[in-house]
């Protein structure tokens, strides 16, 4: 695919680094790539993509840009609050590049379209913040002979792949599942709304995981096949350590990854029992004796909180024998997912039958019943 | 003597210790000696068996002992133990 005069100019740099060369500039014009989420990671990388030039790119994000986003989103400004992610992330990376093709896909990544969706391009990379999608991502990659470039954040903390590459031997590099063949249990692991992280590692991570996409397509250098990498913030560490593909890993079809991942199979074992934000209101104001226990992590509930018992979810199972058995106990988080995995839980390994999960969590209850209470 | 890296995830229950480190000869016998110096982190690493939990990684340097001798990888000075967790953060989707 010829280069115009501008475009010449434009990737001069590009250009003139003697592997890369117009052909690999070509390359990237002609390639395309689909992005899944344009948060964190997807801020760095599809302003990088787009800026290097790469012909086509899809967006996949159905959500709306939060005050709470702004810390490490550097594709949206605070003019954008309230707006679609995928649309303004389209306007933004046009603005800084009108010889690409921007393809947004507002709607949730699922199985019903991860397949059609990913056959659309030669690239996935993968920016999502839960394993359900993590898994959902693999398996349509691998399904479909896709390459995904993987990258994860957690706090200080990141982690980057090329997963499914082709290799000279006809064979696929290891996914996804030979590293990670089955998701943690409940709680261990927070995503970043839960357990923060650091604004500026997403920007460090997602460019690693452009300059993947970029080799990739372009043909240059050697891809993280094969290998994990590993940085740490917090002490500047750094490590690459080998993947191995896993012969026990099978990916025959799209599978149930809520299901797979436990979150529903732990809520459709049993009735959740649940009271809304001024159910709750009503039952501080009132004399009843009830306990009111909070399973977030303590620097959420140092933001703000309703002055219940903080024992995060993470820590539940080894001091269950502080939650009350003979009163009622209302449990909350912060949108109301996590307290319902906590009831399934508590009930599952000890039999609490008094527990209700507050709708919601902290958020509807700052929203409905007292906005003093600060969101986050 | 080996140096277990934790990860960022399971330091909640290390008292934020980022690295231990074990005069165990084998991987399985510093995992165990890490298990035991902090309680709460018991239940997160090792199962009812005492075995290694399926979704950690164990790495001895660069290698995955599920291609050593796994729990028997025998460690010796110097050896640095990572604890590799799956992370998921990124975006919301």
């Amino acid at each position: 695919m010829d280069l115009s005069t501008k475009e010449l100019l434009r990737y001069s740099r590009h250009i003139t680094i003697p592997e890369f060369g117009i052909e690999g500039q070509e390359k990237l014009k002609a390639g395309s790539v689909l992005v899944i989420g344009a948060g964190g990671l997807g801020s760095p990388l599809l302003l990088y993509l787009a800026a290097a030039g790469i012909g086509k790119i899809g967006i996949v994000d159905f959500d709306y840009i939060e005050e709470s986003n702004l810390q490490r989103q550097v594709l949206f400004t605070t003019k954008d609050l309230g707006k679609s992610k995928a649309k303004i992330a389209k306007e933004r990376l046009l603005a800084l590049n009108p010889n690409i093709l921007i393809e947004v896909h507002n709607t949730r990544f699922s199985i019903e379209n991860a397949l059609e969706l990913v056959s659309n391009y030669d690239v996935v990379a993968d920016g999502t913040d839960n394993f359900p999608t993590r898994y959902l991502v693999n398996d349509a990659c691998v399904l479909t002979g896709k390459i995904n470039v993987y990258a994860s954040i957690f706090r200080f903390e990141g982690q980057v792949s090329v997963f499914n590459y082709p290799l000279l031997n006809g064979e696929r590099g290891p996914n996804y599942r030979d590293l990670f063949p089955e998701p943690p249990p409940i709680g261990l692991v927070p995503n970043c709304a839960e357990g923060g992280v650091i604004g500026v590692l997403p920007g460090i991570i997602g460019c690693l995981q452009g300059l993947e996409v970029i080799k990739i397509i372009s043909g240059v250098g050697e891809p993280l096949v094969g290998r994990l990498f590993l940085f740490d913030g917090s002490d500047f560490g750094t490590r690459t350590l080998k993947i191995n593909k896993n012969p026990d890993t099978k990916i025959e079809k799209l599978i149930n990854y809520e299901l797979f991942c436990e979150f529903q199979n732990e809520l459709s074992n049993s009735i959740l029992k649940e009271i809304t934000p001024l159910e709750l209101y009503q039952l501080l104001e009132s004399n009843e004796d009830f306990q009111l226990l909070d399973v977030r992590e303590p620097n959420e509930y140092e933001i703000s909180n309703l002055n219940g018992k903080l024992i995060p979810l993470s820590d539940l199972l080894n001091k269950f024998n502080e939650i009350s058995r003979d009163k009622k106990v209302i449990v909350h988080c912060k949108s109301g997912r996590r307290s319902a995995n906590a009831i399934a839980e508590l009930e599952k390994a000890f039999g609490f039958d008094n527990l209700y999960n507050l709708k919601g969590g902290i958020l509807a209850y700052s929203k409905e019943v007292d906005n003093s209470v600060p969101l986050y | 003597m080996a140096k277990i890296v934790i990860p960022t995830p399971l330091r909640k229950f290390t008292d934020n210790n980022s690295s231990f480190i074990s005069n165990a000869s084998t991987v399985g016998e510093a995992i165990q000696d890490l298990a035991k110096a902090y309680d709460l982190l018991q239940n997160h690493l090792l199962d009812n068996n005492q075995e290694l939990r399926s979704f950690l990684r164990i790495y001895v340097g660069d290698n995955d002992i599920n291609v050593l001798e796994k729990s028997e990888t025998l460690v010796s000075f110097n050896d640095v133990i990572s604890i590799v967790p799956a992370i998921a953060g990124g975006s919301s989707l």
